[in-house]
């Protein structure tokens, strides 16, 4: 007779025992257990047998915790790979939609991911950028009690900051604006972009000097260039000690060469730097600048200690006015709370915004706007293939029927469709990085940026592999799990009638889909109908065939006249004028004007421009009431002026003409007073989305700057510019003639808005495709599944008419919610972003019926292939086929 | 350099597998220690030593035939790999080569030679 031996220690080595060891061990146990009872009893067998398996319990012995498996679990996933390739090639045109699907999806996504890295990268460049601040004045509007401010400061604010702030500090430099410069060799002339700094301000970019050092604009002669700048003017010889002229004026000498600055910098544009001694031979009346708190008009920047932070730098030097500026001065400034604060290097690109003394918005409106819009077209794409997945599920449901009557789990039935969306997924990735390799150059220059491939870096491909897998998941977790969980002997009978609501979440899918597509269609008409809005708005002069060229020569003084005269016999001029403020930008504000009825508390300032007397003939503005400058009127030179419409408005005049203006000085006493003897049409000299500032014009015939050329109607511009050119230089050899269209110059205004509107164009574009591709896949598996009831109904005498109706219903009511649903949604983000304009189109109705018949239109466009394709098999065909 | 490594246990272990030739099994293993040796062997270290051996490659196993007493449960054969047999004349000749170097004083210390 057999004995058993203690159940519970069986049980108990049975269940840690490894699985692949169990049956020989438990034989040999039990052997030696039988042998034991025969030798010496039971009691001791069974004591000896629980010693045995508590000695057993050890490492080597026991199961892994992971579980274990007996198969060969690469061999499994080989196989798991071919099967989905199979599939895929099998299903040839469903495939198709789905790799394109995603990855066009995925390009987008790519794209604007390195378009955001980009925009959140820039300054990085420079390696202070934590440290590094821009110093901000602002002040309080005693009207509005609202923060306004600039960057541009008073000469002595750095002094006192570097003198009184050495603990915070360790460099305050300043500098100049950026602008154009002409540097001349003894034969040749460049036009540059140059920035004049104080010292420091090299080291505090922290910029690559290839020659030189960080002191090479200690000398006050000296000039920095950039490498690219160098090799333009000096080609293949050494720049160090060459000479160079800056706009004819002062004769400097290269001391340093530094490396590019990159493009997303702020200071990527600049090609020249050069020492701030060279700012007083560009510029009259710097004496006394260091004493005089009144003129704001320098930049100041300065890097922060390492130890030292910016908030507490911020609030000591928050009242710098109040504590440095003379108090008989400072009397006059007190109204307005005058105070300066740091802008940090991170804000200057993103947030350059600034709303009540802070900064608030601006560019990181765009990121957030473009990483939206890239996950939307990431989940489209998703969506196509959730959707085309599920459907077919039917056509696969036998397939995971046997699967798994032959003992396939669940979880290896999910592996193997999830294997086959990453299989997916990796194809779509393979032809996204190709897609972006062949779009990398046009989307520079569409979104102007000069983003390299980061195909070297390794961030770039650990990014890519958690977003192909999250791709991966977010497209195959649902097919994956709807397919596995399908019931074997449902399935192979052939009674998968899903029920009304299977195809629900599909349908919910659809709609997500086509609202996005819808929203995006409609952000992009609002986006172009808004630059349409504001191109259309009168811009109060002629802007065709204008030409303005900037006198920065010193040559030019006292030649007006003369170039005047001389353009005009050429006879491809119909009129000039100088000025000393261009058309399509604000140079000067000037304050402290006082006039009849003025209410004292108002703080008079307006847009000024001195412009001689032909200005108005050549640039073409519209009189409105009045007249235009004349020299026939002798008063004209001393005592004319013309104001524009948003100045009578402002001023609260009746009958402006005849009125005297007078500019005051700060304390209130009069310098001079002028008679307003026109009135003309507001020109948009700024923003073409603000209201037109309040601009006087006063008569000058030495009004010099810039030039101003109407080129004669008659005479195309391509045979009159060789004749100016010609003519200017022979009066001023020395200079560059360097002109822009005003109509282009104007046109550069909407630059932004042109890109967000073609950028927002594209995506919506490639929303809608993806969107239709889905939908093309979707109509075609409904237009199969229902071949035979299409069938039926054509014999019972349905015509193709009929046919077409029911199939496409379906999906016409799909997009129809989808717009219903898209016109809120977009009604409530294009609105928030129109208030940013004060000059804004209104969003007509018209426009949602537009893009919701275009919608529908598409929609059965797509569909109505598959429909009547299928409503017009003959039915015999239909209904034999099995 | 460790080419080969056998612990004591495990040398021992081997031995007897290659003692009992194609007879070699858990229970006789186990039986054939404890009497040769005179020392007790526990069921846990015995396959504890085995498992390391296969997995080292030193053995071979393969599945015999079942008893009555084993209730159905297969025994399991453990064979000397060809690998296996190389390990242990290396183990042997460095044993071996060790006592060699012994200086014979060791052993007599008296000094008769």
């Amino acid at each position: 007779m057999k004995h058993s031996p203690p159940k519970f220690f069986l049980r108990f080595f049975r269940w840690y025992c490894h699985p692949k060891l169990v049956d020989f061990i438990e034989g040999d146990l039990l052997e030696e257990y039988q042998e034991r009872v025969r030798e010496s009893g039971k009691r001791k067998a069974d004591r000896k047998f629980i010693m045995e398996v508590l000695l057993l319990f050890r490492p080597g012995i026991i199961r892994p915790i992971k579980g274990y498996k007996n198969v060969n679990i690469t061999d499994m996933y080989l196989s798991y790979f071919k099967l989905a390739w199979r599939v895929l090639l099998n299903h040839k045109g469903y495939s198709f939609i789905n790799v394109s699907g995603l990855a066009l999806g995925m390009t987008v996504a790519l794209l604007i991911g390195l378009w955001i890295y980009d925009e959140l990268s820039f300054n990085k460049y420079h390696k202070n950028y934590e440290d590094i601040a821009h110093v901000w004045g602002g002040r309080t509007n005693p009207e509005t009690m609202n923060i306004e401010g600039l960057y541009a400061l008073q000469y002595p604010v750095a002094e006192v900051l570097r003198n009184n702030f050495p603990q915070y500090f360790t460099h305050v430099s300043m500098a100049w604006w950026i602008g154009d410069y002409v540097l001349s060799t003894e034969d040749k002339k460049f036009n540059k972009i140059g920035l004049i700094v104080e010292e420091g301000f090299l080291d505090m970019l922290s910029l690559n000097m290839l020659k030189g050092s960080y002191q090479s604009l200690n000398d006050p002669h000296s000039v920095v260039l950039s490498a690219s700048t160098a090799e333009t003017i000096f080609g293949d010889e050494d720049p160090i000690n060459q000479t160079l002229r800056i706009n004819n004026r002062v004769e400097v000498k290269v001391t340093g060469v530094y490396e590019d600055i990159p493009h997303n910098s702020s200071f990527s544009e600049i090609q020249v730097f050069f020492p701030w001694p060279v700012l007083a031979t560009f510029r009259g009346g710097m004496e006394g600048s260091e004493t005089d708190w009144d003129n704001q008009f320098v930049n100041v920047y300065v890097q922060l200690q390492p130890n030292a932070s910016m908030e507490a730098a911020n609030a000591a030097i928050h009242d710098l006015y109040a504590k440095n500026v003379p108090a008989d001065f400072y009397a006059t400034m007190e109204k307005y709370q005058p105070f300066v604060q740091l802008i940090p290097m991170r804000t200057w690109h993103l947030y350059s915004e600034f709303e009540n003394g802070k900064p608030a918005g601006g560019r990181i409106t765009y990121v957030w706007l473009f990483s939206i819009v890239g996950v939307f077209v990431l989940l489209l794409a998703c969506i196509n293939f959730i959707n085309l997945s599920t459907a077919r599920s039917e056509k696969r449901a036998r397939e995971v029927g046997v699967r798994k009557t032959m003992g396939s789990l669940k979880g290896q039935l999910i592996t193997q469709f999830l294997s086959e969306s990453f299989m997916t997924v990796l194809l779509a990735f393979a032809l996204a990085v190709l897609l972006l390799v062949v779009l990398q150059t046009p989307f520079n220059a569409l979104a102007d940026k000069d983003i390299a491939l980061p195909f070297d870096k390794l961030v770039f491909w650990g990014i890519a592999l958690a977003f192909m897998l999250m791709t991966g998941f977010m497209a195959g977790l649902y097919p994956a799990f709807y397919l596995s969980s399908f019931q074997p002997v449902k399935v192979l009978k052939g009674v998968l009638r899903i029920g009304r609501f299977a195809a629900l979440p599909r349908k919910v899918l659809v709609v997500v889909q086509f609202t996005v597509s819808v929203v995006l269609i409609l952000g992009t008409l609002i986006v172009y109908q808004q630059i349409q809005h504001a191109r259309h708005r009168p811009i109060g002069y002629d802007r065709q065939s204008l030409i303005t060229v900037e006198l920065s020569d010193p040559n030019y003084q006292g030649e007006e006249e003369v170039i005047r005269t001389e353009l005009f016999n050429t006879g491809v001029v119909s009129a000039v004028a100088t000025s000393d403020g261009p058309l399509t930008a604000i140079w000067n504000i000037t304050g402290g004007y006082s006039w009849e009825g003025k209410d004292p508390n108002v703080e008079a300032s307006f847009v000024t421009c001195n412009v001689t007397p032909d200005f108005g003939k050549t640039v073409g503005w519209e009189i409105v009431a009045g007249r235009d400058f004349s020299r026939d009127f002798a008063t004209d030179t001393t005592d004319a002026i013309i104001i524009n419409e948003a100045a009578v408005k402002y001023m609260g005049l009746e009958d402006p003409i005849g009125q005297k203006l007078t500019d005051v000085d700060e304390f209130g006493r009069p310098k001079w007073t002028k008679t307003i003897i026109g009135v003309v049409k507001d020109i948009i000299m700024a923003s073409p989305y603000e209201p037109v500032g309040q601009t006087i014009y006063y008569f000058n015939d030495y009004a010099s700057g810039l030039l101003h050329i109407k080129i004669n109607p008659e005479v195309s511009a391509s045979v009159a510019l060789p004749i100016i050119e010609a003519t200017l230089e022979k009066i001023v050899p020395s200079a560059l003639f360097d002109y822009t269209f005003v109509d282009e110059e104007y046109g550069r205004k909407f630059s932004q808005e042109v890109r967000i509107g073609t950028l927002s164009g594209i995506f919506a574009m490639l929303a809608i495709f993806i969107s239709c591709l889905g939908l093309f896949g979707l109509a075609s598996f409904v237009a199969e599944q229902r071949t035979k009831e299409i069938g039926i109904r054509k014999v019972v005498g349905a015509s193709v008419f009929n046919l077409w109706k029911l199939l496409s219903k379906d999906f016409v009511w799909l997009v129809l919610i989808a717009c219903g649903m898209a016109i809120p949604i977009a009604y409530y983000f294009l609105s928030g972003w129109l208030q940013q304009y004060e000059y804004r189109t209104d969003i007509s109705w018209w426009l949602w019926g537009i893009t919701c018949l275009a919608a529908l239109f598409i929609t059965l466009l797509t569909v109505s292939y598959q429909t009547l394709k299928a409503a017009s098999i003959n039915p015999v065909q239909s209904l034999r086929s099995e | 350099m460790k080419k080969y490594h056998l612990g004591e246990f495990e040398e021992i272990v081997i031995l007897t597998i290659g003692v009992l030739y194609n007879e070699a099994y858990g229970v006789s293993i186990k039986k054939e220690i404890e009497s040769r040796l005179s020392r007790s062997v526990s069921m846990g270290a015995l396959h504890t030593a085995l498992v390391r051996l296969e997995n080292k490659g030193y053995v071979r196993s393969f599945e015999g035939e079942s008893t009555e007493e084993r209730m159905g449960r297969p025994r399991k054969y453990f064979q000397i790999t060809a690998f296996g047999k190389q390990a242990m004349a290396y183990t042997k000749e460095t044993r071996d080569a060790l006592w060699q170097s012994i200086p014979k004083i060791v052993f007599d210390p008296k000094g008769t030679v």
